[in-house]
């Protein structure tokens, strides 16, 4: 999967910059696909990325796509965002992957209130591009879809207008 | 130097090592004519000069912030010992901690322990020690949350949720410290307020409105350690250290191991009542780290003083504000008095004061006090547990 470069993409200042360890998540964002490691000892997923379990501590290790299905833990809505973040969404998030792993990220696709955003809502991942960086952001599942939409990619401007709109 | 011949447990805690010294710059809120270093500067001759002790006589040097190689350099100070933890708030409690053990091993015998911080004026910056590959950097930073309100502030709606609490209980909160900073002429925000006002301030970052957060400001502090006996011989009234803890998580906010609850908090307290041979119900006065209003909510419950769920009504009710049974916060906490944006250092402070009986809003017969503060958010946690008289 490709990420679209639809829209200008305009420069970001906040884009991630990988190290060695943490390469294959950021190049699995920018193939459109949510990657993981995942520990062969213990069958866990582990996150942030590093060369061992964070669990047992075991060096067999892999990288994996997970699901991208997940649920909202906690937020909030910020009414000073940082600034370069006006064109993203305000609702700053920790989300907990089906998997087990919980990330910081942002909800997108949805106005950004509270009565929209309960907590345990059910979540699942797109791409969202940044400038020059793609970045794993949520959107609340579709009800009715069991498959993650792991191919849905948007374009930071495009989900600005579905947020404010 | 003198040996003792008690029968007290040796070791760093137990009131082995006393606050010989301690001062805030001469003045905090807004300094645009002092540096960061400045700052640092000020706050060390103040405690020196309440020590009644010159930079001759100081061998170890901690600090958080500029290097303290620059900070013993600029006091005057040619340190045998230094300390440069940088941990976030909690920083100066670690020092103190670390310091404790260092004295306790013959390795500095008076330490000097210095905050400052120019979050207002922005003057003379040590400059940003994270980057963009960093852990934040690369999982924090990309999505907004980089300014401590966008970060630290995240967790709150699932503590408020598990117990059935909401908006109220942080707006509680305030309503209470501040009638602590009504009492404190150098507190920032003293006007009281009622749960309406605190709801209704114009909102940061839904849940917390502007009340709920702390101000910027400019300020610093300093400490000086000594050994008891060294520092019974000294002219200030000495404060013991009887117990402390610390712990850590990770620089990740998405990481703590339960958002509801602290892990860093609970180890680092649970350590500090241990060492200290005390339990909650021992203290008299409470210092917890408040950059923003859910955090004495989760401290009263991490550090054990109410139970699962009891914070908000425990505050509700009046038990943390003047004339209650647990005085919290009774600067005003970082949320009114002053938050230079490393707190920790004026919590000491707080509980020094206090403990010496001359707080501006003190509390009659303060005889414990125990002080938590959090580092880099939810990162890192440090508890330490003070006295007046040694056990
Ligand atoms: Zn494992």
């Amino acid at each position: 999967m490709n990420t679209t470069t639809a829209g200008a993409a305009k420069p970001f200042a906040h884009a991630p910059e990988p190290t060695p360890e943490t390469l294959p998540f950021w190049e699995g964002a920018r193939a459109g696909e949510l990657r993981i490691q995942r520990c062969r000892s213990c069958a866990r997923h582990y996150f942030d990325p590093r060369p061992h379990c964070r669990h047992c501590a075991s060096a067999d290790t892999e990288w994996t796509r997970v699901s991208g299905r997940a649920r909202l833990v906690s937020y909030i809505i910020n009414h000073r965002p940082a600034p370069g973040f006006r064109d993203y969404s305000p609702v700053i998030a920790m989300v907990q992957l089906d998997e087990g792993p919980t990330l910081m990220s942002n909800i997108v696709g949805v106005e950004p209130l509270p009565e929209n955003l309960p907590l345990d809502l059910r979540l699942e991942v797109r791409f969202e591009e940044r400038g020059e960086a793609v970045l794993p952001v949520f959107a609340p599942a579709a009800p009715d879809t069991d498959e993650p939409n792991a191919a849905a990619v948007t374009t930071g401007s495009e989900e600005t207008r579905q947020v404010t709109a | 130097m003198t040996t003792t011949t008690s029968t007290r447990p040796r070791g760093m805690h137990g009131g082995t090592v006393a606050v010989a010294g301690a001062a805030e710059t001469t003045e905090i809120g807004k300094r645009p004519d002092t540096s960061v270093l400045g700052l640092h500067i000020e706050a060390a001759r103040n405690a020196l000069a309440d020590a009644g002790l010159t930079p001759a006589d100081v061998d170890g040097v901690a600090t958080a912030g500029p290097s303290p190689i620059d900070v013993a350099h600029h006091v005057g100070v040619t340190p045998r010992w230094l300390d440069g933890t940088a941990v976030g708030g909690c920083s100066f409690l670690s020092h103190v901690r670390h310091a404790a053990a260092a004295i306790t091993a013959g390795a500095a015998e008076v330490v000097l322990i210095t905050h400052g911080e120019s979050g207002r004026s922005q003057v003379g910056l040590p400059g940003r020690a994270r980057s963009a590959s960093s852990p934040p950097g690369q999982f924090e930073w990309p999505y907004g949350a980089i300014a401590p309100y966008m970060k630290f502030t995240v967790p709150a709606l699932r503590f408020l949720h598990e117990r059935g609490m909401g908006r109220e209980d942080l707006a509680q909160v305030v309503v209470a410290q501040r009638e602590w900073a009504a009492k404190n002429p150098r507190a920032l925000r003293q006007d009281l307020v009622g749960v309406e006002d605190v709801l209704a301030a114009p909102m940061i970052a839904y849940p917390f409105s502007k009340d709920m957060c702390c101000p910027v400001t400019d300020g610093g502090g300093a400490l000086i350690l000594t050994s008891a006996e060294r520092a019974a011989d000294l002219r200030r009234p000495p404060v013991y250290l009887l117990g402390s803890g610390e712990s850590a998580e990770s620089t990740l906010v998405s990481q703590m191991s339960d958002p509801g609850s602290f892990g860093a908090s609970r180890r680092a307290s649970s350590e500090a009542f241990a060492t200290a041979g005390l339990s909650q119900g021992d203290i008299d006065h409470l210092m917890i780290y408040d950059a923003f209003a859910h955090l004495p909510l989760y401290g009263l419950e991490d550090t054990g003083f109410v139970g699962h769920g009891e914070s908000g009504a425990f505050i509700a009710d009046g038990h943390t504000r003047p004339g209650g049974r647990l005085p919290v916060n009774t600067n005003g906490g970082g949320l009114n008095y002053t938050h230079t944006g490393m707190y920790g250092m004026f919590a000491m402070q707080e509980a020094i004061r206090q403990l010496r009986g001359e707080a501006d809003a003190q509390v009659p017969g303060v005889r414990t006090s125990f002080v938590h503060g959090y580092g880099l958010f939810f990162s890192a946690a440090t508890s330490l547990v003070f006295a007046n008289e040694r056990p």
